[in-house]
């Protein structure tokens, strides 16, 4: 299944002499498997298309038929291309990487990254101009809303951590990834979930879980694409030619084992029919809430956190040169980070219908959180020690680095929001979304840049960037962005969270929702102003990327990317 | 950590790594930061201290309830009783007192349109606008056009009801669909609605007989509508008079209204507001200027 404008890329260039000889193997059982599964799949879309009532689902059915029968006939036309051939693992003794997934994944983040800051920048108009949602269904803020955060979190993020994962896996344990289709698999996999799960959004399809609004079929397909992702990552850790596994690796696995399930345990839905889109949860009342909330705060933990982290752990020490600061440090983080993260949902339902004591549980876990999450900001910081000078000079890695401090502003944020006595102030209020965006387009948004702006060199061969200016623009003109949201956020969060709870002398509240509303509005066009200088910056650097793939100088043939096949040890 | 024997110092930073290496990355040996370490046992005797105090552990069937005995769900209660308690002296004084009679003490004034007010806002201000300033469909009132009256025992009546609404004692009032019904024709209704429009400073299509508009209007609409247009304000039938309609003062919105009308509904409150504040609001509305 080998993308046609991927493939000279990937393998062909380097064993392409000892494909002269042809010769047609038996077709594997990987490729047999996922044959018969894709094949299966389609006739079971098929069956599903024709069958529906629901006209979502007759479009979700045939686009997978259509999709599930693409995939075979790739599968069976890459046999035939290459005879059946099994790819080496090794040329020279050295590892045969497979980058391709690495670079489709590369390429989807950044496409999915625009859209969904656009879709971001549009809710924010809309929110200051409610009459830009045009009164039209899809348009509307209740769907564009999910729309912009899963395209963010689980498209750009999900992207990025997927394609960064496969690369660090492979450098760090200096082997090829296993499996011809597998890797394919799982990068395109993920990807047609997001498709059926944004094109699900906008025609009216959701769960009405935050974060998890995808309908069980699309959850059915993210958990074999994400068991298959555990499959890969595994089979490569286990191949590895180092003794020891590289911290990155551990925050990846963290992830990937925590997501799959957290997934599951907040999707036990029962369709309706296996015709319609429409199912329901087995948990119910405070318990659903608290599945939930446990499933949405450790998304943040572990996909957010653990995920991003890893790319930190890689990225930073590679483009500063420099040791990572302590092993120590970033053991014990790890486990501390990964034992109390889960106990921290509860922070999300304080003053409801959940009982006091998981509330309180909840919040004093978010306070034990606060140092070891801090842990990675310090060896990600102080790895930089020696090498501070290079922030002068090198503006993609003060991108990571000003990433970081924003990892350490908004995980010292959280736990104080946690508290049960800050919560009764900030909680329903704007104070929540800028918090969440320092995160987000701070922390998660730099670390993706700069881990982007190190692999499109890297994997398509060039020297290096194709402009360091525009980097620094990209840099000035986000962070201007950030800092306007996130400040026009406080401001208006708190404000908001004073005034309804403010009381006239009699006994009465002082104002009434929709004057708290009102008073909202210029501080929502300062929010979308900097979502604006937000998307600008990511418009320059996808034109950096294109720009750096397409005219970039060529690395010389000898000299490899960075740090690459030179045996450790 | 194995391989001691690939330990080496770090030239920069003079510490030892750990001897392992992937890719071209390396580690430093360096212990865990002592304000880090120090700061993460603090967090932790905090939560311990916490758990002892408050509601905290789940048991099989219970919980562990803190030595403070404090209970969030009876401190909500207490602190809503307390809200009530405070307002309750004037609270009650606005329940004992006639409408005309709060208008008049200075004191229990203040507080009805320090209720009203504050109840104004998250009831009313949605349909009404914020300052009761209308939109189309929802009356202004601000102004002296009243459907139902703008006396205080009026305006009382109206908000403990509603119009239209599921309330037995709802005013009720409907006009009659003339077009959809088919009780007049096309040109009927033209001829009718030009007669309105002419009579409320409207401009008229040319070429209508106003005076046929005149005779069916007196024949199907003075019975509530008034001989002069002036509106019977007991069965909801507002003035025509003058074009300050509920539903537009256009010559199209008056025929869509005679041909197709709409008959606009607001929920009665006497079930969802207690007595002081629907009194409350009445006083508030009243002051805004239109009050009869």
């Amino acid at each position: 299944m080998v993308v046609p404008s991927l493939a000279p890329c990937m393998d062909s260039k380097n064993w392409g002499a000892e494909m002269a000889q042809k010769k047609t193997g038996l077709v594997s059982l990987e490729e047999g498997g996922f044959a018969i599964f894709l094949v299966l799949l389609a006739f079971a879309c098929i069956i599903i298309a024709g069958k529906t009532f629901d006209q979502v689902m007759a479009f979700h059915a045939g686009l997978g038929a259509l999709l599930a029968a693409v995939s075979v006939f790739l599968i069976f036309k890459n046999y035939f291309d290459d005879g059946g051939e099994p790819i080496p693992a090794e040329i020279d003794g050295k590892p045969n990487y497979n980058m391709g997934p690495v670079k489709f994944g590369t390429i989807a983040a950044m496409f999915w990254g625009l859209a969904g800051f656009t879709v971001g920048l549009v809710i924010a108009l809309q929110l200051a101009w409610p009459a830009l949602n045009f009164d039209l269904p899809w348009t509307n803020f209740g769907r564009l809303r999910p729309l912009h955060t899963s395209a963010v979190i689980f498209a750009f993020g999900g992207n990025v951590l997927l394609a960064t994962s496969m690369y660090v896996v492979q450098r760090t344990c200096r082997v090829r990834m296993p499996g011809k289709i597998l890797p394919w698999f799982v990068i395109l996999g993920y990807n047609v979930f997001i498709l059926i799960a944004g094109t699900g959004y906008l025609l009216g399809v959701t769960q009405s879980k935050e974060y998890a609004e995808p309908e069980w079929y699309a959850d059915l397909w993210l958990t074999i694409v994400w068991v298959m992702y555990l499959f890969l990552f595994l089979g490569t850790l286990w191949k590895r030619k180092e003794p020891h596994i590289y911290v990155a690796n551990w925050f990846y696995l963290a992830f990937i084992v925590t997501i799959a399930m957290l997934h599951i345990t907040n999707n036990l839905t029962i369709p309706v029919s296996i015709y319609s889109t429409k199912s329901y949860i087995v948990w119910s009342g405070v318990q659903d809430a608290m599945v939930q909330w446990w499933y949405g705060h450790n998304a943040v933990g572990f996909f957010l956190t653990a995920g991003f982290l890893a790319i930190m752990y890689y990225f930073i020490p590679k483009q500063a040169d420099r040791p990572v600061y302590s092993y120590r440090l970033s053991i014990v983080h790890f486990w501390a980070l990964i034992f109390i993260y889960i106990w921290a949902g509860p922070h999300h339902l304080h003053y409801t219908a959940l009982p006091q004591w998981a509330s309180t549980l909840g919040a004093t876990f978010s306070i034990i959180l606060w140092m070891p999450s801090w842990g990675g900001m310090i060896n990600g910081l102080m790895t930089l020690s020696g090498a501070w000078d290079k922030l002068r000079t090198d503006p993609v890695l003060r991108m990571m680095v000003v990433s970081v401090a924003f990892y350490g502003m908004s995980t010292f944020e959280g736990p104080l929001m946690s508290l049960r006595s800050v919560n009764s102030l900030s909680h329903y209020t704007d104070w929540t979304i800028g918090h969440v965006h320092s995160g987000a387009l701070g922390w998660v948004g730099y670390i993706s840049f700069g881990a982007i702006y190190c692999l499109v060199p890297w994997l398509w061969n060039k020297r290096g960037l194709y402009s360091l200016k525009l980097v620094n623009w990209h840099f000035w003109l986000s962070t201007l962005g950030i800092v306007l949201y996130i400040t026009a956020m406080w401001v208006s969060g708190i404000m908001q969270g004073l005034m309804w709870r403010a009381y006239d002398s009699l006994g009465f509240l002082e104002y009434s929702f929709v004057e708290t509303v009102e008073a909202m509005h210029p501080f929502y066009i300062i929010r979308a102003l900097g979502g604006a200088l937000f998307v600008v910056g990511a418009v320059i650097m996808a034109y950096n990327l294109w720009m750096t793939v397409r005219h970039g100088e060529a690395e010389e043939a000898d000299t490899t990317p960075v740090g690459s096949l030179a045996p450790a040890e | 950590m194995a391989d001691t024997h690939n330990k080496e110092v770090d030239q920069i930073s003079g510490v030892e790594t750990t001897g392992h290496e992937w890719d071209g990355l390396k580690e430093l040996n360096n212990p865990l930061p002592k304000w880090w370490l120090y700061i993460f046992y603090a967090t932790v005797v905090w939560a311990v201290i916490y758990w002892v105090l408050y509601p905290s552990w789940p048991l099989v069937s219970s919980y562990t309830k803190g030595v403070l005995g404090a209970n969030q769900r009876q401190e909500a209660i207490a602190a809503y009783d307390k809200g009530v308690a405070d307002r309750s002296e004037f609270a009650d004084k606005i329940v004992a007192t006639s409408l005309e009679d709060i208008t008049k003490d200075q004191e229990l004034l203040q507080f009805a349109l320090a209720n009203g007010q504050a109840a104004f806002g998250d009831n009313c201000a949605p349909c009404h606008g914020a300052g009761g300033t209308g939109s189309e469909g929802y009356p202004n009132l601000q102004d002296d056009t009243w459907i139902w009256g703008g006396t205080l025992d009026d305006i009382h009546t109206t908000l403990l009801y509603g119009i239209r609404s599921d309330s037995d004692d709802a005013r009720i009032g409907d006009m009659p669909a003339f077009g959809a019904d088919e009780l007049l024709s096309k040109e009927e209704i033209d001829q009718v609605a030009n007669f309105v429009a002419s009579r409320a400073g409207v401009e008229t299509d040319e070429g209508i007989d106003l005076a046929a508009g005149q005779v069916l209007y007196e024949d199907n609409c003075a019975a509530c509508h008034g001989d002069n247009l002036e509106g019977i304000q007991e069965v909801g039938a507002p003035s025509l008079m003058s074009a300050n309609y509920l539903y537009g003062n256009s010559l199209d919105d008056i025929r869509a209204q005679i041909a197709n009308p709409r008959n606009g509904v607001m929920p009665g409150w006497a079930e969802r507001l207690d007595p002081a504040t629907v009194k409350s609001l009445t006083v508030y509305v009243h002051s805004f200027g239109g009050g009869q």
